[in-house]
């Protein structure tokens, strides 16, 4: 059954590919050919064939020549999915002469030869994919690119070592950073740390001079004890407002001398850079190196904040530079390009009360240990038990505590095998104390990693390979009478184990921060259920997000070391520059837009639209959308009740052709055809 | 006055009347109302079930059948016994996921008239009741007597917290409802890691030196925190670690003198209630001593004296459990 043929002007080519045997082995790609050049010959199909792999420069070649030689106004390329190469087809298109966007995908790898075995209907669905290709690419109109300036200053928001990293990188390469930083110095994490695996690194030594630096190249705008408050706009041109909170130190007229914390009276638990191991005074920097070098006052523990009283590092600053009077600033700065980098936070052990963290004195987290041994720590690096003063004869280190357990995070916190091997090896260094390692699995991958592991094994470290039940004070044999016994099942040996230790350090997870969603929302960019950072491609574009000009670096986006921290520091910090260097960005052109005839002004849409780019006109009553800021996700376009907005690139035109050319196959029946096409 | 459907079990009526008699004592105070499960049987405690499944559920089948008859304005079966309360629990639950099961169930029922259908009450705990719906204002409100200074280990046992069908206590390794009851009457709480560890249940009855080594880190992990009294809530419990105690004293050479008494009694002491008529005397260790710290009269600021911290301490700061209202 045929009706006349629905467009008598375009030429459409339609090119299957076998991927090799990805879809080649499922879908019978002849057919599939064939059948499009036969059946679909009455929509303008001209040409349809089958190459191993279209994505080759002899696949896009062959595209190229049909559109030169044999004229082709239209391509439907069915092989993978429009993610991995919608712009490598389109591309071909143009430089053939055609408008890439007369180029339309059918994944029929994705979506037909990797989830099925059964071949007979794999290729039955793949001419239906493909028959909805050809509709909808008749209806396709041609659009043309948007372009958009780059503002060469660049927003990197966390100051830790990916935070750093991105942000020497661009300030060298002559262009300008604002680093904000939420904590009074930048350091992040590793300024917390004693040594670093497998080198074993002194962790400031090689962080400090990075601080130094940031601190001291002109191109960086450093704002610590700061927070982003708002961000418009889009690539190339953010702009953004940071909310300096108020140091009451006058930055211009201090010194970093130190006389106001050590003349402060008021002494307080630091839960933040000591992990509440040690103290530090209510005017603070958190470490000796600190940058910038300005003190912030705590005003939930000053004196004078709760009580009026005291003032004392007024009286004794020689600079004058306290202001008790200080105010949050606002700062307003446009940048084109953002790197979030605002790191992890590490999993609270009194989740798990039988591991005894918060009950049991002498149990540890292990950022509290790599304060403990800090040389700078509160204890200066003695390995001591919680009266400060006895060192321990034996150490049980815990692996996994809140991370691969499905009742806290299945994840592998990917860093804690090594630290744990770390925290050994200091132990065996600095005491006499007996280690024993309790492990799920031994994870020390990446290069010199599992040459640490045999040393730390060669040192004497016992290994017992089970997950700890519990951690009790309750002994039961000779020898556990004040200890901690630490309850483990040996599955080396298919035993239950009790270790009696001094001392537990319980390596915790890592997390995302607690705000990580509502960051993520500020800046338009999406969590996993985990609340970890999504990346545009999880291999070929591992620092970008699907927001544009948005990039994220270091543990943001998944439990990672300091290696792999600085690497995507530097990896986004090359997107950003390859933004500047090109001056102006391509966008897809697929927007929104109103009808203004069709609007009826009820607003549905305004407040739906995440990018903002959606604005009302109060005096005609109508909405219009911003084309710059749009970035055509079509909420809009469905929840119009008027359908008076239209999205490029997917009229309803395009989708109900695209809908009615899969409905018209059908494996027994092959093309069913209606006598009218639908009509939108 | 909230009433509920009372099921004592056999304990309740014997060793443990003091249980029984001091939940009695109490219930105007807090404003509930019992009415026992007419012509209940033995629940088979914890052998039963693992030696003959489908009958086990069958004897138990029958107190559900019997309570759910009496269904009158609640539904609500409650039971003292940590044991009789999982078992209840249990073979609703498993009736209820299993048709076959509770098609046999019945079969049996039916020989004596009676009929289940698994859902119908909602089986819970004394101390669930007692927290949840009476509540923690109710029960300060009451208080005459406070616990000023009465060092209490609250003992959970393993049975009300595993498996906890349905999720009555949140967290099977760290329960704090019998804590909070406990605060609530004024008392000093220590928190223990073996709280929630098994006292050994039928075990003295087939391997005694078992027995005694469970009992015994019990009794151990208490008073390693300087418990005054230890508080249970379970007949078998309170059984082991108060009858038993002088066996383990004599099996390991130790000398624990511990009291261990029900929360029912703590309750009805606070409430102001005669030791006698809480059945308070009934024990093998005699809580004497611990009790003759109630009543003397000890103002606030001395109760918990503010340590000052030394300019010389070496020790470092300690982290915390999280406070009640906290949530981690």
């Amino acid at each position: 059954m045929s009706a006349a043929p629905k467009s008598e002007k375009e030429r459409v080519g339609v090119y299957v590919c076998h991927c090799g045997t990805n879809i080649a082995g499922i879908v019978d790609v002849e057919d599939v050919a064939l059948w499009a050049k036969k059946e679909l010959g009455d929509d303008g199909v001209v040409i349809s064939r089958d190459y191993k792999f279209m994505c080759s420069s002899l696949g896009q070649e062959l595209i190229e020549h049909d559109i030169e030689i044999e004229g082709l106004t239209r391509v439907v390329v069915a092989a993978c999915s429009p993610h991995l190469h919608e712009a490598t087809f389109r591309g071909a298109c143009d430089r053939a002469g055609l408008n890439p966007y007369l180029c339309e995908m059918v994944s029929i790898r994705e979506q037909v030869s990797w989830v099925t075995t059964d071949k007979v209907k794999a290729t039955a669905k793949a001419k239906a994919m493909v028959a909805s290709g050809v509709e909808r690419v008749i209806h396709n109109e041609p659009l043309d690119r948007m372009y958009v300036p780059v503002h060469p200053d660049t927003l990197v928001v966390g100051g830790g070592i990916a935070g750093i990293q991105a942000t020497l990188e661009i300030s060298n390469s002559g262009n300008k950073v604002y680093l904000v930083e939420r904590e009074p110095s930048i350091g992040g994490h590793m300024a917390q740390f004693d040594k670093t695996f497998p080198t074993l690194d002194c962790a400031a030594c090689i962080l400090t001079p990075r601080m130094v630096d940031v601190g001291n190249q002109p191109n960086v705008e450093l704002y610590t004890w700061s927070e982003v408050e708002r961000v418009d706009g889009y690539v190339g041109n953010f702009t953004v407002t940071i909310r300096k909170k108020a140091r009451y130190i006058v930055e211009a007229d201090c010194t970093g001398c130190g006389i106001c914390w050590e003349k402060c009276p008021k002494k307080v638990i630091d839960d933040v850079f000591e992990a509440g191991l040690g103290y530090r005074k209510a005017v603070y920097t958190p470490f000796a190196q600190a940058v910038p070098k300005y003190p912030v006052i705590d005003t939930e523990t000053c004196i004078y904040f709760q009580n009026g009283k005291c003032r004392a590092c007024e009286k004794f600053c020689p600079t004058d530079a306290i202001d008790f009077n200080q105010e949050d600033e606002f700062i307003t700065v446009t940048v084109g390009n953002i790197i979030l980098a605002t790191g992890y936070d590490t999993f609270d052990a009194r989740r798990i009360p039988q591991y005894g963290y918060g009950r049991l004195a002498n149990v540890f987290t292990s950022i509290e240990f790599e304060r403990m041994c800090n040389a700078a720590g509160p204890t200066d690096g003695e390995i001591v038990m919680r009266d400060g003063v006895t060192k321990p004869k034996s150490v049980g280190i815990v692996h996994c505590v809140g991370s691969r357990d499905n009742r806290y995070n299945s994840y592998c916190s990917v860093i804690c095998c090594m630290s744990s091997l770390k925290f050994a090896h200091v132990v065996k260094e600095r005491t006499d104390a007996e280690v024993y390692e309790f492990y799920i699995d031994m994870r020390t991958a990446y290069k010199d990693y599992d040459e640490f592991y045999q040393r730390v094994l060669e040192e004497g470290t016992h290994f017992i390979r089970g997950k700890v039940a519990e951690i009790t004070d309750a002994a039961r044999q000779p020898g556990e009478e004040g200890k901690l016994i630490i309850q483990a099942e040996d599955t080396l040996i298919s035993r239950q184990r009790r270790i009696p230790v001094d001392m537990v350090i319980l390596s915790t997870a890592l997390e995302p921060r607690p705000d990580s969603k509502e960051v993520g929302h500020k800046f338009g960019i999406s969590c996993s259920a985990n609340g970890w950072f999504i990346e545009k491609h999880p291999k070929l574009d591992p620092v970008a997000t699907m927001t544009e000009g948005i990039f994220i670096a270091g543990a943001v986006q998944g439990p990672k070391d300091i290696p792999t921290s600085v690497a995507q520091g530097a990896a986004a910090a090359a997107r950003v520059l390859c933004h500047i260097g090109q001056e102006q960005i391509e966008l897809e052109p697929v927007r929104a837009s109103v009808n203004a005839d069709k609007c009826s002004g009820c607003r549905i849409c305004n407040d739906l639209c995440p990018f903002n780019a959606i604005l009302f006109h109060e005096d005609l009553m109508v909405t219009e959308i911003n084309q710059a800021l749009c970035q055509g996700c079509g909420t809009c376009v469905a929840a119009c009740p008027a359908g008076a907005i239209t999205g490029s690139g997917f009229t309803n035109n395009q989708i109900m052709a695209q809908i009615e050319g899969m409905l018209m196959f059908s494996e027994s029946n092959g093309m069913t055809r209606v006598a009218e096409p639908v009509a939108a | 006055m909230e009433k509920y459907l009372l099921y004592p079990g056999c304990a309740m009526e014997r060793s443990a009347s003091a249980y029984l008699d001091s939940t009695m004592a109490i219930r105007d105070d807090i404003a509930i109302e019992f009415e026992e499960v007419k012509d209940w049987n033995c629940c088979g405690a914890t052998e039963y079930i693992s030696v003959a499944q489908t009958p086990a559920h069958a004897l138990i089948g029958r107190n559900l059948a019997l309570a759910s008859q009496q269904i009158n304005g609640t539904n609500t079966l409650v039971a003292g016994c940590s044991a009789c309360y999982l078992n209840l629990s249990k073979t609703d639950n498993y009736m209820l996921e299993d048709d076959k099961l509770s098609e046999q169930v019945n079969v049996a029922l039916s020989a004596g008239g009676l009929n289940y259908q698994p859902g119908t009450l909602k089986i819970r705990h004394l101390l669930d009741i007692i927290l949840n719906d009476v509540g923690l204002a109710a029960i300060r409100e009451k208080v005459t007597r406070p616990l000023k200074q009465l060092r209490i280990a609250p003992y959970y046992g393993c049975m009300i917290t595993r498996p906890d069908p349905n999720k009555h206590f949140r967290n099977a390794e760290y329960p704090q409802s019998l804590d909070k009851v406990m605060r609530a009457l004024g008392a000093e709480v220590i928190d223990y890691p073996m709280k929630t560890h098994c006292c050994g249940g039928h075990m003295t009855q087939i391997s005694e030196s078992t027995a005694y080594e469970m009992i015994r880190g019990l009794l151990y992990g208490a008073t390693q925190y300087k418990a005054d009294v230890m508080v249970t809530l379970c007949p078998m419990c309170q059984l082991n670690l108060d009858a038993y105690q002088e066996n383990v004293n004599k099996h390991f050479k130790t000398n624990f003198n511990i009291p261990i008494l029900y929360f029912t009694q703590l309750m009805g002491l606070a409430f102001g209630h005669d030791a006698e008529e809480l059945g308070i005397g009934k024990e093998f260790v005699s809580p004497g001593k611990a009790l003759a710290k109630i009543g003397i009269e000890i103002p606030e600021d001395q109760a918990s004296p503010k340590t000052k911290r030394k300019k010389d301490d070496p020790s470092l700061p300690m982290p915390a459990m999280p406070k009640d209202e906290e949530v981690i």
